[in-house]
């Protein structure tokens, strides 16, 4: 029996500075899925996510998104936060003087506002900072420090996914949360997301190469070349993927295009 | 992630609105009050010290200071730009009509309580709660002073500037004009002239005063001046950290505020001075607003003293300031800590002047700009080091926040250095809110208001912290809400 659809995305189409990036995507992720997105530089991967957690550098020109059954493209950035989308930057933004205890103090009570519930208590807030930095073995110091501020690479990924943690999203996108990171890293990174997996929420894995996908293994593997998804299959498509590179991928569309 | 050009605008959008909001405490008190005629000449000097009964000495010192006003002009070197203010078009002085002079809060006019509380300063929890000794000062003349009675055991002297100069005359007449002289400036000379109130604190020798001592200034009189003189005093050992804060109604008209504060630190002793200012700013076309052309210094006279300024500015159409440090002990220290926002059409002119005269003397200075709408915000310092003031020491910081594309933020540092061996840091940046840091807030769940008010708390931080306990929330808080405004 299928799972409920979470995201439903139908013929999106954006654009940046004029420049149309996204050119007709079609995607359903339902509840309990691992769906794994790949392509080459400039695909159009990281702009999806972006539009789809709304940033406002990028305009919507076409096409639906559907999240938990309402319209996430008409949400502010921070509503489609609070009803469940996370977003792991791949280049995680440093916000100097601001400690993480208070950042993830007003996300935290800002998603509790949003669903009419009190604001946590210093203590329970505390606790469950200790909780879930153990998720991704992070250090204590890291509460007093600014948020990203002097982090190292796999630090500030780690972070992202110790935020992940705190706010508990029906839908996560790592967007290349694999880039910069060394294996024992990247292990621990992804020892992370796979204790958050629950049959109730979802995941979308943005990256480049196979090496992930050893570790978050996904249900769905999609191509993403020049704004659209060219191929959908199962964890093989990642490895015929690896094996083969994205030559034959561009050779074969690049000539559909031309055609 | 790109960030096209074009996005620049939407972003500045947010800022534009979240730091265009109203101000809150725009309002003005419907009590009687004793106003002066407008105007200023030698009759109304010797009219002023008449009502406040005054010995001839102080006519004297006033005189002298109307008189060598006379010969003045208004400075213009500031990168401000002030309307010429019609000195004659003002009201001296204006005092709260009393009663019959309340003996306790019962007794206190209801109105001007409700206006307290209306600011958040209820006198009575205050009293009770904070431990804090409250001189509330409403236009010119104080209403109340509590904890006179606790800080009086340890010879702690807190009281009204006027009530010290019948009780105290001597402390008085020996310190009051002793680090800004009539002669030192325009607005000093005028404020030596007409000063109507302001306080006065004596810590003794080994002092350690209990509370933090603090006075809430606020101009309500229509068309009035405010000219505060405040007269600090900490002898040998002591310790004091004195806290003042400030708002002002709403209106239309400009008031000019030109305050004097003295600071005498002796040896060993130890003055903290903290304000957060918020004096109504004009409205969001530039109309209107408070000018704040004020004197603040300190003398470090003893070996080893200390004085720490912390300020948090938001307020005022004009700000012309600067808290200064002369530290003329050896091994003494004097520090500047200040934020000033400015937004709207507000310009501020502020920083510090730290003189170096005794040997190893030390002073650092940490000041965050933060402009938004079409404001000016300048920092302006001198580091002087004096030819025979052996290793000495400076560090300077100077940061600025740039809200919006349309505001200025500048700095003008100036570095005296005679003496070889002194060691002096000068470390400076600029740096915008990005959209990033905004969308980065956004997806974690925190919308653009809080978004903003948690990166501005987290770059002021460093202020912030030298703030006393109490005084710190409500900065963060004042902070927050001037950049508050009507997004969504």
């Amino acid at each position: 029996m299928d799972k409920e659809i979470l995201l439903d995305v139908k013929g999106l189409r954006a654009s940046v500075a004029g420049k149309e990036i996204l050119k007709g995507i079609d995607l359903t992720i339902r509840k309990g899925e691992v769906h794994a997105i790949m392509g080459p530089n400039g695909s159009g991967k990281s702009t999806l996510s972006a539009v789809l957690t709304g940033n406002p550098a990028f305009t919507v020109d076409a096409g639906s998104a559907t999240f938990n059954g309402k319209n996430l493209l008409e949400m502010a950035p921070e509503n489609r936060a609070h009803e469940g989308l996370f977003l792991s930057f791949q280049y995680p933004v440093e916000i100097p003087g601001v400690s993480m205890t208070n950042f993830m103090r007003a996300a935290l009570n800002e998603k509790r506002k949003y669903l009419g519930q009190e604001p946590i208590s210093a203590s329970d807030f505390l606790k469950l900072m200790r909780q879930k930095r153990a998720v991704v073995d992070l250090d204590n110091k890291l509460a007093s420090r600014s948020v990203n501020e002097g982090f190292s690479g796999g630090e500030k990924k780690r972070n992202e996914i110790f935020q992940m943690a705190m706010l508990e999203p029906s839908l996560a996108i790592l967007d290349e949360t694999d880039s910069g990171l060394d294996i024992d890293a990247l292990r621990i990174v992804a020892e992370g997301v796979n204790k958050l997996k629950t049959d109730d929420n979802a995941t979308i894995v943005i990256t480049h190469y196979q090496r992930l996908l050893d570790y978050i293994r996904p249900d769905y593997v999609h191509i993403l070349y020049k704004g659209r998804i060219v191929e959908t299959g199962g964890p093989q498509l990642a490895l015929v993927l690896e094996e083969k590179g994205y030559d034959e991928i561009k050779r074969k569309y690049d000539n559909n295009a031309a055609e | 992630m790109s960030n096209p050009d074009n996005n620049i605008d939407a972003n500045s959008k947010i800022l534009d609105d979240v730091t265009a909001a109203d101000y809150k405490y725009g309002f003005t008190t419907d009590i009687d009050t004793d106003v002066i005629p407008r105007g200023l000449n030698e009759d109304v000097v010797r009219l002023i010290s008449a009502k406040k009964n005054e010995p001839e000495w102080l006519l004297d010192f006033r005189l002298k200071a109307y008189r060598h006003w006379l010969t003045l002009k208004q400075p213009k070197w500031a990168h401000i730009n002030i309307p010429d203010i019609d000195f004659q078009a003002i009201s001296y002085y204006a005092a709260p009509v009393k009663k019959d002079g309340p003996k306790s809060l019962d007794e206190v006019d209801p109105q001007i309580l409700a206006t307290f509380n209306r600011l958040g300063i209820p006198l009575e929890e205050q009293k009770v709660l904070s431990g804090m000794a409250v001189d509330a000062v409403m236009d010119s003349v104080s209403v109340k002073t509590t904890h006179r009675e606790r800080l009086a055991e340890l010879g702690v002297i807190f009281c009204s500037i006027s009530e010290a100069v019948k009780d105290y005359p001597d402390l008085v007449r020996r310190y009051l004009g002793s680090v800004v002289s009539y002669r030192d400036n325009f607005y000093a000379a005028l404020n030596s002239a007409v000063f109507s109130d302001g306080s006065f604190v004596y810590i003794p020798k080994g002092v350690r005063c209990p509370m933090e001592l603090s006075t809430y200034f606020r101009i309500n009189a229509q068309g009035t001046g405010q000219f505060e003189r405040t007269l600090i005093v900490a002898d040998d050992d002591s310790y004091v950290s004195y806290l003042e804060g400030c708002t002002a109604p709403m209106r239309d008209e400009n008031q000019l505020h030109a305050a004097i504060v003295e600071i005498i630190v002796e040896d060993r002793a130890e003055v903290k001075y903290s304000t957060v200012q918020n004096w109504w700013a004009g409205d969001a076309e530039g109309n209107g607003g408070v000018y704040n052309l004020v004197t603040k210094r300190g003398l470090c006279r003893g070996e080893s003293s200390k004085l720490s300024w912390t300020q948090v500015e938001t307020g005022s159409a004009i700000t012309w300031k600067y808290p200064s440090c002369i530290l003329a002990g050896d091994n003494s220290v004097g520090e500047f800590y200040s934020v000033a926002v400015t937004r709207n059409y507000q310009q501020a002119d502020t920083g510090t002047k730290m003189i170096h005269i005794g040997r190893n003397s030390r002073s650092t200075i940490v000041s965050k700009g933060i402009s938004a709408g079409h404001s000016e915000n300048s920092y302006r310092g001198l580091v002087k080091i004096a030819a025979k003031a052996d290793n000495c020491r400076n560090h300077t910081q100077c940061d600025s926040l740039l809200l919006s594309s349309t505001c200025g933020a500048h700095t003008f540092p100036v570095m005296q250095i005679d003496n070889p061996s002194a060691v002096v840091e000068h470390e400076a940046t600029t740096s915008k809110i990005s959209e990033d840091q905004i969308f980065y807030c956004n997806q974690r769940g925190i919308p653009d208001e809080e978004a903003v008010g948690l990166i501005v708390n987290g770059y002021a931080k460093e202020v912030m912290n030298k703030l006393p306990m109490e005084f710190a929330v409500e900065a963060q808080r004042l902070l927050q809400i001037t950049l508050e405004g009507s997004v969504g």
